[in-house]
């Protein structure tokens, strides 16, 4: 019978059925970082608990590192409580930690893709719920909570359900100036910001066929946006020759091997799907939010809702919400808003191609007086891949700040926050309240190459218009 | 291990409305820099609770007749976003035992249940039929009883779901799954021996 991907992966590694049943999920690859890790290493500590598979275990620091402080002890003795909890814990229980001293230390979900850690058919696991980028790879990556944490590093599994698969395809051409980002928040804005609860999202058509690597990523990191815990799309040459020479991936004989069965994972031809939805690319615009949610998105040509005109009392009141939080007035015109800050990076938008992607567009312009535009790298191979290239000093030239590797404003766990009410054209994943750092700070979703046109006009601009994109 | 069988939970209930009320509001990122989860509770909802200056907005968990509440209800996808465990932490610190929510986000409903938190699905005209009866008198026992699938506060009672597998997990102690995983370790080492990515 023919099966998904996710059916095919998900079989391979369940060990058995539990009592209330669940399954016991063998996660292979178990990927951790500073802010989930510590209470899941005090309770292995408690119970007296070791780690099942060291050798399967990565960790890296991202959440909490200053990105304009390289020495230590950082000024946030918090901080650094975070980093030598992190540290003390891979010494003593044998797991290797990318640490900034290794060179390798990023954001967790940049650093398992460039070290050819994530590899197709695989189980992955992690803290944070932006995991599901990894299944960009043709993995099944969970965001999971402390105590699972806990549960894989003890045992290498977790106690799970299945999930349905949601096939979503997108065929035909992107219109110009339109981006992997711009994808995910329409489909966002479609299916709603929980309408993938009990999903993993299956992404495919013929965009996600001429998809990079690293555009592919950027979609199945949004997967928890709409509500899927797993996002993937099925490994093919892109993959293959992504990872090919990586320092975790196969080599020698065992490549072609390994290519082989990465092949058979991917979904078989008239396998059965819970559900499929079908996206014309055509009607993808670049997209931005004027809300307080993900799925409130529009395209960069239309207005901001009005609550008048709101289709339901739930859409009424969400309207009405998020224009009070977002300070912004119903029924105008999106462009033009004024901007605060611009914010480059994040692990939905921090890869080299997202720098290259602006460096083109901006080279020679200037981020407009008042603007504060900071460009942070998700990890230190791709700051020093952008500094090879001569990125940093473009977007130097232009206005932007040079940082280096983390999180930074995409939640503000480090210095980098917004004040007060501050506005921020943001290339990350979250418009949450508060999310940047200040409790009335407001953040508006973009693609890099939006967020570029923002900083140099200082308002929330048509990129094909600024950049004279066609 | 052995694990409290978590049938039913009673106590006073409190009504937080809105939908989409995700982790970031649950428990604002500045207050995971920690390296364990104590005094989360404190922390719940904060930049809800108070204003930019620092002043209590008289959120509902805040207010005198709701002290001391162990029953919070809520919208449409509470716990989207994030899937930091601080979130059903902080809710079990400040005191809560149980929620009644229209739906939740998958990730946290999971690290809930892993807390052995009850979450309880409820339609919309339900909810609002118990917040009605919260705000007429804040003192009402609530009582989530996972194992009949039914919300009752005084003399009326309201029909709720959940997912199967918490269900059972819950009610037969076995909602933390560690000691059962542990048990399984044998097993893991056999399927691992057969996945070449997973060779030491």
């Amino acid at each position: 019978m023919p099966k998904s991907l996710f059916e095919k992966v998900w079989e391979a590694h369940s060990v058995r059925k539990l009592a209330n049943g669940q399954t016991q999920l063998l996660i292979g690859t178990h990927l951790i970082h500073e802010v989930t890790s510590p209470q899941a290493f005090g309770m292995l500590r408690d119970l007296g608990l070791k780690v099942l598979m060291p050798h399967r275990t990565f960790a890296t620091v991202d959440h909490i590192v200053p990105t304009n402080e390289l020495v230590e002890p950082y000024q946030d003795p918090l901080a650094q409580a975070m980093m030598d909890e992190l540290r003390k814990n891979c010494a003593q229980f044998g797991v290797t930690f990318f640490d900034r001293a290794t060179g390798k230390q990023g954001i967790v979900h940049i650093v398992g893709p460039e070290q050819g850690i994530t590899q197709p058919g695989t189980t992955i696991a992690c803290g944070d719920s932006h995991t599901s980028t990894h299944g960009a790879f043709g993995a099944i990556a969970f965001g999971i909570g402390t105590s699972q944490v806990r549960d894989v590093l003890a045992t290498q599994t977790m106690a799970l359900g299945a999930l349905k698969v949601r096939r979503i395809e997108v065929n035909g051409k992107l219109r110009a100036g339109v981006y992997a980002k711009d994808v995910i928040l329409h489909i966002i804005r479609v299916l709603g910001v929980n309408g993938g609860t009990g999903f993993a999202y299956e992404y495919a058509g013929s965009v996600f066929d001429g998809f990079s690597m690293e555009e592919r990523m950027t979609v199945c990191n949004m997967s928890i946006e709409g509500g899927a815990r797993v996002g993937y799309v099925n490994p093919d040459e892109t993959t293959f020759a992504y990872l090919k020479g990586r320092p975790y991936s196969p080599q020698g004989a065992a490549w072609d091997a390994a290519v082989a069965r990465w092949k058979s994972f991917a979904s078989d031809p008239g396998c059965r799907y819970d559900d499929v939805v079908k996206i014309d690319a055509a009607d993808i615009a670049p997209t931005v939010t004027w809300g307080i949610n993900p799925g409130q998105g529009i395209s960069i040509t239309e207005n901001i809702p009005d609550p008048a005109k709101a289709t339901s009392d739930d859409d009424k009141a969400g309207i009405i919400e998020a224009l009070a939080y977002m300070k912004l007035p119903a029924g105008a015109p999106i462009k033009g808003t004024k901007i605060n800050v611009a914010f480059l990076g994040s692990c939905t938008n921090g890869r080299l191609s997202d720098f290259q992607e602006v460096a083109k567009y901006i080279k020679g312009r200037k981020v407009a007086p008042g603007v504060r535009a900071i460009a942070v790298p998700g990890s230190q191979i791709v700051a020093l891949q952008c500094e090879k290239l001569g990125l940093d000093k473009i977007l130097s030239e232009a206005g932007f700040e040079w940082r280096a590797a983390g999180c930074s404003m995409c939640l503000a766990m480090n210095p980098d926050k917004l004040i007060g009410d501050e506005l921020c054209a943001s290339s990350s994943n979250r418009n949450f309240k508060g999310r940047q750092g200040s409790i009335t700070g407001r953040t508006v979703l973009m693609s890099p190459v939006m967020v570029a046109a923002a900083a140099v006009t200082g308002h929330v601009a048509d990129a094909r218009e600024v950049f004279a994109v066609n | 291990m052995a694990l409290d069988k978590i049938t039913q939970v009673s106590g006073r209930g409190v009504y937080v409305p809105g939908n989409d009320i995700d982790t970031d509001r649950i428990i604002p990122a500045r207050f995971m820099k920690c390296v364990t989860f104590d005094g989360l509770g404190e922390f719940l909802f904060f930049d809800v609770r108070h204003t930019p200056e620092g002043k209590p907005t008289g959120h509902p968990i805040d207010r005198p007749e709701h002290k001391g509440a162990k029953i919070l209800l809520s919208g449409a996808n509470f716990g989207c976003g994030s899937s930091r465990e601080h979130a059903p932490q902080a809710i079990h610190k400040a005191g809560f035992r149980a929620m009644i929510a229209e739906n939740f986000a998958e990730i946290f409903f999971g690290n809930s249940t892993t807390l052995g938190i009850p979450c309880v699905n409820a339609s919309r005209e339900d909810i609002a039929k118990v917040a009605a009866a919260i705000a007429a008198n804040p003192a009402l026992e609530v009582t989530v009883d996972v194992a009949a699938l039914e919300v009752r506060f005084g003399a009326d009672k309201i029909k709720v779901t959940q997912r199967e597998t918490a269900r059972d997990a819950l009610v037969n102690g076995r909602w933390d799954a560690i000691g059962e995983l542990l048990d399984g370790v044998p097993a893991v080492k056999a399927t691992a021996a057969k996945l070449p990515y997973l060779a030491a």
